[in-house]
């Protein structure tokens, strides 16, 4: 089964949701290693970018593709979220938008727009793999849904095994030291703790996935 | 220096535009530059689009858009991480403005106040990065001025046909912020190329480095097409003590 602008519309709906519902946790999990912004700023952009896709859907041209969609969140984040997950966030679903502007996704436009997303997170973090950022959630997530991709698994479990990649990839950041962004300038101090960059890129490909099979 | 500095209420070239996630440091930057750059535009884009502290993507999108509207290029200085990202987030989603638009790697103060004085005396968008971005390293001589290409260090060991001269500065605060940035502006007027006590006459940050305080005495050295007329100037600078004698 391919997926479609409304499951991009789903998807974006879903992430609204459990965003508001993870704030306070995300919110704990960065003001032990980082300011203690990331859930209030998320769910502030994400309830904004709630607001714009009603207001775009019963407007004169409603998204018509998932690129329309991810483009709407992308500029969206961008001027409502405040820190540093506005840009790096935004950049992400701009990027993911510019590979993936097709009516309908298989399961390797699946892999295209996650790879899409991953390369505007690193483009505008310059983070690699091991220094406790998003970084550490999405490249296991886009590494396993090209595995399934490739094995022939349909659209629903790419994102089942993205998501599924992202949330260990995120609890293995706990014994990770920070070399990047504000949890840097802990150091040391900084391991045993869960990243919450980490954390909310694998709350959004959960929703991801749960969007697929509603 | 590509041009003589502009007529005083004419505007520079270049406009900065000033990011930080408070408000308040951005418009403090702004300030303090404007004390020391009165015909550059510069703008504030601080804090988040509600006043708390972060950065608004809308802010810095509005306040470029407002600087090239009056000026030729734009200069943009920010603070910590994610005031950096949301700049080139900006500049991403416009794809550069064509090459008007650049985000300097700097210190946010010392590369505001030297990329504006820069800006006063005429330079352009590479020459005012370059001014900010040099703002950052130990602001020796070898770094440059503003013009980037002619070291003041030629100036200062005086071949045929330079021009020195000694004089003793008179305000007992010495070469603080505001008279450097006199000195400053005054040398890139002229085209010459000026070295007082060896430093780069032309940048503001040099000059205060040099902490040359009131009684001390100053060796000033030309060379070029205008060095007779720029070391008399900076002379009478000085001997007129910057209105604080």
């Amino acid at each position: 089964m391919t997926l479609d602008v409304a499951w991009a519309a789903r998807w974006t709906r879903l992430s609204a949701e459990r965003i508001a519902a993870a704030r306070d946790e995300l919110t704990e999990l960065d003001r032990q290693i980082g300011d203690g912004d990331h859930g209030e700023n998320l769910d502030r952009g994400f309830r904004a970018v709630a607001v714009k896709l009603d207001g775009a859907a019963a407007g004169e041209q409603p998204p018509g593709q998932i690129g329309d969609v991810l483009k709407l969140v992308a500029t969206t984040l961008m001027s409502s979220v405040g820190g540093a997950s506005g840009p790096l966030y935004g950049t992400a679903y701009l990027r993911a938008a510019k590979v993936t502007g097709l009516a309908e996704l298989d399961a390797h436009g699946v892999v295209a727009l996650l790879e899409g997303a991953l390369e505007g997170i690193t483009a505008r973090g310059k983070a690699q793999v091991g220094e406790k950022t998003m970084v550490d959630a999405w490249q296991p997530a886009v590494d396993a849904a090209e595995a399934a991709a490739d094995a022939g698994a349909s659209t629903a479990d790419v994102l089942a095994a993205a998501a599924q990649a992202a949330r260990a990839g995120a609890e293995a950041t706990i014994p990770l030291v920070a070399t990047k962004g504000r949890a840097s300038y802990l150091g040391e101090r900084s391991a045993g703790h869960q990243d919450p960059g980490a954390t909310s890129t694998a709350i959004l490909l959960e929703a991801a996935r749960d969007a697929a099979t509603a | 220096m590509s041009g003589a500095a502009p007529p005083v209420g004419a505007r520079a070239r270049v406009a900065l535009v000033l990011v930080s996630h408070s408000q308040r440091l951005a418009q403090g930057a702004v300030e303090l530059s404007a004390q020391m750059a009165p015909g550059v535009l510069l703008l504030a884009a601080g804090g988040t689009d509600d006043g708390g502290l972060g950065t608004s993507y809308d802010r810095v999108s509005a306040a470029v858009e407002e600087a090239l509207g009056v000026a030729d290029g734009v200069v943009v200085l920010a603070d910590l991480g994610s005031a950096v990202m949301t700049v080139e987030s900006v500049l991403d989603m416009e794809d550069g403005y064509d090459g008007k638009v650049r985000l300097a790697d700097a210190p946010f103060v010392e590369g505001a106040v030297a990329a504006a004085v820069t800006a006063h005396g005429g330079g352009d968008v590479s020459e005012v990065l370059a001014s900010a971005e040099h703002a950052g390293g130990t602001f020796a001589v070898a770094a440059g001025g503003p013009e980037g290409d002619e070291p003041a260090a030629e100036a200062a060991a005086p071949a045929d046909g330079a021009v020195r001269a000694v004089v003793t500065l008179r305000n007992p605060l010495g070469l603080h912020a505001r008279p450097a940035a006199v000195l400053a502006r005054l040398v890139a007027g002229f085209d010459a190329s000026v070295a007082i006590d060896g430093v780069n006459g032309a940048s503001v940050l040099e000059l205060m480095k040099l902490g040359a305080t009131g009684g001390q005495e100053l060796t000033v050295t030309g060379a070029g097409p205008q060095a007779s007329d720029a070391v008399r100037a900076v002379v009478e600078a000085v001997e007129g003590g910057f209105g604080e004698v």
